[in-house]
């Protein structure tokens, strides 16, 4: 950059950073940290209301009929509405907000050196609108009827016409809902991929980004291509459900199935947006807890392009038995399989990252690791299911539920523990209890083993999804598979109890924590070069980048990392 | 807060200004909506569904008015784009208000089409040709009004001095606009395949 921009650069930042009062500090702040904590807690928030709904219908599957404490009874309608809600919590109002929208307002703008977001104010709108889709979300378990009980798939006719679904109102909020927390993360993906493409630091060159901006950039246009059709069909399915139109319906020429098309044709590509930045975030963390460069930043990267790519060719796995022609069942299963090439690819480079590196198990390591672990789990039993022939037997069992859960928990839960514990001390400028760390990442992920395990086998067993009571099934109602059910819903109860350690130590550690240096973990990237926690307009001096955010123990150097901002000798 | 915003806006590591690089994104997204809801028609279309023959019952002389003021009010935006880059703020706001006048123009004629199908009885339920019809023209028309909104809102920026660049900005986004429509006007108006 030229003398004179610099001077220009300098001018602004003056003007732009004034103090500000609490209003405009916390609640309709511009700065884009404050808007990543707001995603972050909200995000926290819906992820209690999402538990505690797995608590209430999971107590209802080990003991059929009985009161669940602190909840009530669970009916057979208010069953399909707390898992109906539970998918949809979990999906778009907790991984979506904290991983993209939460960590990716946080960390863009300071990974690649600016001090802010290029467009602050879609930025808080976007929040704003966010918010608002929870409130609508919250609002439809309260109007008549209930809440929407017709999966988080919401396939017609029964998620379009009332009398077969029950819930009037219920489901049209649920629509309005999903469809302003879609029109949100596209005015915020906007901005992260804008923001990522013109504001990096002088100096920083594509190949010089960290792992985790690249990820949660080609997530945000994973989204951004995937979302569009299906804002069309929650429009369409919305004027199904309010204004009597047969988009979906066919009484009125309309086609059932052209919903599971862009449902799937969005939601496949979804896993994906919420994946990779998970993979991101393990790819910073695992360097810099094994002191090593990153094995084939290259290789990673590209994979995740070819991962990006494929992802858009899928869609129709989903639905082998809905009736799709046979034929096109034969090539999706090949594209589905091919999936796992260029992520069994990325595995491996993480795994050779690992391979000789001086390895710290630290909390935030604890957790990448354990995501590599159960995430594989989830991706090898991906090509089962992928598979039609095997699909058409395990379809809709908890087969597939295991091994959904144990993609989606590694992704959302365990991929948000281990960037909040690594990043907990930029953040607030404290630093966590590594021994309640410790006791809280084991409570959390052992049960968590304990709760899906038992699954797989239940689902081979022939345990179909979505069913209340299972004792009304007599080859299902057998001692032995209810013992099963009672040790899932106990582990997952172990699971829950354990998180009020995390409340402890995140709460106890934020205020009265050990006060956290510049660089706790002696990384590279450039966040780590600025206090903890930055100030608002996030640097000083705005860096200049040198090099890529990889260099561990570089030969020849004494120190065994080397962060980005500082000039060669 | 300053007009000037963070420095982050200010950085083109691209080379192209950031507000036409974040329009050419938001595009980006529009596209893969409207494409959701064309492909949907087509498909139904191309499945021979009852109710498409309807297409010929819309009128391709008030479509083909309407294509004409919507192609003239994307010739006064960049008239208006033209001028602004020249510093002619006047000349820049009638152009603005020129393309503001024909969107109306276009808008005006899409209400006497409406109504005249309304009166007709080809509401948005008869049938899912109409229903297609109403929401693919609707939402266009909602991308319509918030041009000409943002629009005039510009058009007193600059005239006060300031963010000129958002003229060209709101012309790439009216250039957009323009280009759906005609999309729409072949397959809702004249299309018979």
């Amino acid at each position: 950059m030229s003398q004179a921009a610099a001077a220009v650069e300098t001018g602004i930042h003056a003007e732009h950073h004034e103090d500000l009062n609490f209003l405009h500090k916390y609640i309709l702040p511009l700065d884009h940290k404050i808007i990543a904590m707001q995603y972050i807690f909200t995000g926290m928030i819906m992820a209690i209301i999402g538990g505690y709904f797995a608590y209430a219908f999971r107590m209802q599957l080990a003991f059929p009929g009985e009161l669940v404490p602190g909840y009530g009874l669970v009916g057979p309608g208010e069953y399909n509405m707390l898992v109906t809600n539970h998918g949809t919590i979990m999906i778009f109002w907790v991984a979506m907000p904290v991983l993209i929208a939460g960590f990716g307002n946080y960390l863009i703008p300071l990974m690649i050196g600016c001090d802010d977001m290029v467009f602050p104010r879609i930025n808080r709108l976007s929040y704003q609108i966010f918010l608002v889709s929870a409130l609508v979300l919250i609002l439809s378990f309260f109007v008549k009827g209930g809440g929407f009980g017709g999966a988080w798939t919401a396939y017609p006719p029964l998620s379009s016409v009332a009398e077969y679904n029950l819930t009037d109102w219920g489901s049209s909020l649920w629509v309005l809902a999903v469809a302003l927390e879609f029109i949100s993360f596209l005015l915020g993906g906007i901005n992260f991929v804008t923001t990522a493409m013109n504001a990096r630091a002088p100096g920083m060159k594509m190949m010089d980004i960290p792992i985790a901006v690249w990820f949660i950039v080609i997530a945000v246009i994973l989204f951004m291509a995937s979302v569009g059709p299906l804002i069309a069909g929650a429009v369409m399915l919305f004027m199904d459900q309010r204004i009597g139109t047969t988009f979906f319906l066919p009484s009125g020429g309309g086609d059932p199935l052209l919903w599971e098309h862009l449902f799937w044709f969005f939601g496949h590509p979804e896993v994906y947006v919420v994946l990779l930045p998970t993979l991101g975030i393990v790819a910073d963390i695992i360097t810099v807890f094994s002191r090593k460069k990153l094995f084939g930043y290259k290789t990673v990267l590209y994979t995740a392009f070819a991962t990006g790519g494929l992802s858009f060719v899928v869609w129709a796995h989903h639905q082998f038995i809905a009736g799709i022609d046979p034929r096109m069942a034969n090539i999706f299963v090949v594209t589905t399989v091919l999936i796992s090439i260029p992520l069994a690819e990325m595995m491996f480079s993480y795994i050779a990252t690992l391979y000789g590196g001086s390895i710290e198990l630290k909390t935030p390591m604890l957790w990448a690791l354990s995501f590599l672990a159960a995430f594989l789990i989830g991706g090898v039993t991906g090509i089962y299911l992928g598979a039609s022939a095997l699909d058409v037997y395990f379809h809709d069992s908890y087969f597939v539920l295991a091994h959904f859960h144990y993609t989606f928990f590694p992704i959302t839960i365990i991929g948000m523990f281990a960037a909040l514990t690594f990043w907990f001390p930029k953040m607030f400028g404290r630093m966590m209890n590594e021994t309640l760390g410790k006791i809280h990442f084991w409570g959390t992920f052992i049960p968590f083993n304990c709760i899906f395990l038992p699954l797989f086998f239940l689902g081979l067993a022939g345990q179909h999804r979505r069913i209340y009571n299972y004792q009304h099934f007599p080859d299902l109602a057998t001692q032995e598979l209810q013992n099963i059910r009672i040790f899932a819903t106990v582990s997952l109860v172990v699971m829950l109890l354990f998180q009020l350690v995390f409340v402890y130590n995140f709460f106890v550690s934020m205020f009265k924590g050990e006060k956290a240096p510049d660089n706790p973990w002696r990384a590279n990237t450039l966040e780590w070069s600025t206090s903890s926690p930055p100030p608002h307009g996030n640097f000083k001096k705005l860096p200049t980048v040198y090099r890529g955010a990889y260099e561990y123990s570089t030969p020849g150097r004494e120190e065994d990392f080397w962060p980005q901002n500082v000039a060669p000798e | 807060m300053s007009m000037h915003g963070p420095i982050a806006t200010h950085r083109s590591a691209t080379g192209v200004p950031t507000g036409r690089l974040g329009t050419w994104w938001l595009l980006a997204s529009e596209i893969f909506i409207f494409g959701g809801l064309i492909a949907c028609f087509i498909l139904f279309k191309l499945n021979g569904t009852p109710g498409f023959e309807d297409a010929s019952l819309t009128s391709v002389t008030a479509g083909a008015v309407n294509t004409f003021v919507l192609l003239t009010s994307s010739l006064s935006i960049v008239l208006a784009h033209a001028a602004i880059e020249k510093g002619d703020q006047n000349k820049s706001f009638t152009y603005i208000w020129y393309t503001i006048g024909a969107g109306l123009v276009f808008l005006g004629i899409k209400t006497y089409e409406y109504t005249g199908k309304i009166l007709h009885g080809h509401t948005i339920t008869e049938n899912l040709f109409w229903s297609f019809y109403y929401t693919m023209t609707g939402l266009h028309a909602l991308h319509v009004i918030g041009g000409m909104v943002i629009m005039a809102l510009i058009s007193f920026d600059i005239r006060k001095g300031y963010n000129y660049q958002r003229v060209e900005l709101i012309g790439i986004y009216w250039h957009f606009v323009d280009l759906i429509w005609i999309f729409l006007f072949p397959l809702l108006y004249i299309a018979n395949f």
